[in-house]
């Protein structure tokens, strides 16, 4: 406690013309270098994989097995190019199916699971009906069931049905997300105004054009984020695919890199080196959703604080 | 929950205009309102019961039953949970998620509130920078993620026994049996440490900062400003975090999966409780145990986060 002094002093000086004590110039600099070192280090800890992943794209089998600049530094052949053909080519470009795959089942089961949680938010923000507190009491315990309890289940339910190993088998339990409805729920509840949906009513609108043309435009920006949240969740996906499917052409990325990794342990690439494929096949699969998330932050966090408001 | 519970409150006789309107026709508006409020929650109520409910009770009927080679399919009661509590390979699954959580979860909030409460202080280019890098790891599917840290950690060719070389050192070997609890801590905080910084930053930018001013005026300086107002203000994103971890934790599953392949041996097909069912279901066709397994997973974790919810929201309703 005994540092917080020094540290107070120039900040209460300052306070009238400066609104943020991170501005003041001279001590203020001073004032950054430790908060700086803590950040600068936790940048190089959370950036170092992903360069690694980056580096090792650009390499050989025997540059990434034995380099001449060690793991994190290019090596003197610049393999990159090659690495995409052989990628894009191995087993009749399996992998391009795979992300094909990796798009249906998370546009199809996000862009569902979007839409039920919509309506169902709306359902229970706006109306009063039987059974709605149970059914919010019982909403609220099942974000805590841990989804990885279904997937056996539900395998065995499917293998009954015959639809394990189907692209219905990832997709219709992916059309679950009752952490979206509650976002949802939360969220109607107070960005549409009572008086705005009854102005509506009055006017003559029907309960279906109220909602799309009163109530829906204004819950936008929580429908991207359950939208992006459901998307991103359905894609990075494992257990569920793992256990659903056994037709490697019907396999996620996730599911595939998974299964090269199982082969190449096994020494079973019949020559091509596996280990090479899985690294650039990794970042290739990364590159789209790093966008997504760096361009769409602000969506990210106005979801997220709704969730802490709560 | 308090503006949950306030909306709950019976339904206020409405503006006095509609009251007017006669009490026949209100009733009769009121139940087609209920139906059309019934009728937007029905298709996701129906994915709820298709995917969470029936599933959940299937998994306890099979686990009532046991198969056998010679008796084939019998009603066992509850021999099944009596044989998984008393099953070394599931208990020791289990105590190795509780002892994981204990300390994963303290660990990843004290370094993500820490995190927050640093990048809200300062409002850089720097600082914006961090905050974006940080957040990444969120991006990177977990079995990716796993991959990329098993290839950091290989003795052969990861650049930790690279370095090790310089200093004519033996780097450890992270996923060996004394270190692969550190090793898949790293892995697991990593990943997630950004994201709940991000819900806590969302949370402290949520705070009105009038507030800050009016402890500087009462003579708070930075630190007390950042323990006293702040961290109490972010009680429920805390909250919130905790919960996520967890859930999170008790279902390890794709962290353990991924590098089973590459830890030498040292993560067993029992080493976490989902992997154990996992492997008690696809390995060894054992559907009713794991049926046993996954619902009793299930039901401990739901039991332990809503009393743990219960028990928190009581002193944070006197907190705040």
């Amino acid at each position: 406690m005994t540092t917080t002094a020094p540290l107070a002093a120039p900040a209460s000086t300052t306070a009238p013309t400066h609104r943020h004590t991170g501005r003041g110039p001279g001590a203020a600099r001073r004032r950054l270098i430790l908060p700086y070192l803590f950040l600068g280090i936790l940048v190089v800890y959370f950036l170092v994989p992903i360069w690694w992943l980056f580096v090792a794209s650009t390499k050989d089998a025997q540059g990434l097995f034995g380099g001449s600049h060690g793991a994190l530094w290019f090596d003197d052949r610049f393999a990159l190019v090659a690495n995409l053909k052989q990628l894009f080519t191995y087993n009749d470009g399996i992998y391009l199916r795979w992300i094909g795959n990796s798009l249906l089942y998370a546009l199809a089961g996000g862009l569902g699971a979007t839409i039920l949680a919509v309506l169902a938010g709306y359902g229970f923000a706006k109306f009063r009906f039987g059974g709605r507190r149970v059914m919010l009491a019982i909403l609220l315990g099942s974000v805590m069931v841990p989804l990885t309890a279904l997937v056996i289940p539900t395998f065995i339910l499917f293998s009954n049905l015959n639809l394990t190993d189907t692209i219905w088998a990832v997709i219709l339990p992916s059309l679950l997300n009752p952490f979206g409805v509650y976002l949802m729920q939360v969220y109607t509840a107070d960005a549409v105004p009572d008086e705005l949906l009854d102005a509506a009513r009055v006017d003559g609108a029907g309960e279906v054009k109220t909602f799309l043309r009163v109530a829906f435009p204004l819950l936008r920006p929580a429908v991207v984020t359950v939208l992006l949240l459901s998307v991103v969740g359905t894609w990075n996906n494992y257990f569920l695919p793992l256990a659903m499917l056994a037709n490697t052409k019907l396999f996620p990325i996730t599911v595939g890199l998974g299964l090269w990794q199982g082969q190449a342990s096994a020494n079973n690439g019949g020559g091509t080196s596996l280990w090479g494929l899985i690294i650039v096949g990794s970042l290739v699969s990364v590159i789209p959703q790093v966008i997504a998330f760096l361009s769409l932050q602000k969506y990210w966090q106005g979801g997220l604080s709704l969730g802490a408001l709560k | 929950m308090a503006s949950a519970t306030a909306v709950d409150v019976p339904a206020p006789p409405g503006p006095s205009a509609r009251s007017r309107a006669g009490g026949k026709r209100r009733g009769l508006n009121e139940r087609k309102r209920a139906r059309t409020g019934l009728l937007f929650v029905t298709p996701f109520a129906l994915v709820f019961v298709a995917f969470l409910v029936a599933p959940l009770l299937y998994a306890f009927y099979l686990s009532l039953y046991s198969k056998g080679l010679a008796t084939g399919v019998v009603f066992a009661g509850l021999q099944n949970y009596a044989t998984a509590f008393t099953d070394p390979s599931f208990l020791k699954g289990v105590w190795f998620v509780v002892r994981f959580a204990l300390v994963l979860i303290p660990l990843q909030m004290i370094v993500s509130l820490a995190l927050a409460l640093v990048l809200d202080a300062f409002t850089t280019r720097f600082a914006r920078f961090a905050r974006l890098m940080i957040f990444l790891p969120y991006a990177i599917p977990a079995v990716i993620g796993a991959l990329m840290w098993g290839f950091l950690y290989s003795p052969t060719f990861g650049p930790m026994q690279q370095i090790a070389n310089v200093f004519g050192a033996q780097a450890p070997f992270l996923l060996d049996p004394s270190h692969v609890f550190g090793g898949l801590m790293n892995v697991v905080t990593w990943q997630w440490a950004g994201y709940y910084m991000i819900i806590i930053f969302a949370a402290l930018r949520g705070i009105d900062s009038s507030i800050y001013e009016a402890a500087r005026i009462d003579g708070a300086n930075a630190w007390q400003i950042a323990f006293r107002v702040k961290v109490p203000m972010v009680a429920s994103a805390l909250l919130l975090i905790l919960v996520f971890a967890l859930i999170g934790t008790l279902q390890f599953f794709t962290e353990p999966q991924v590098l089973q392949l590459v830890s030498n041996g040292t993560i067993t097909p029992d080493f976490t409780p989902n992997i154990y069912a996992f492997s008690q279901a696809f390995a060894y066709a054992n559907f009713n145990y794991a049926s046993a397994l996954s619902f009793a997973l299930g039901i401990v974790v739901f039991i332990a986060v809503y009393a743990f919810l219960f028990f928190t929201r009581k002193r944070g309703s006197i907190f705040t």
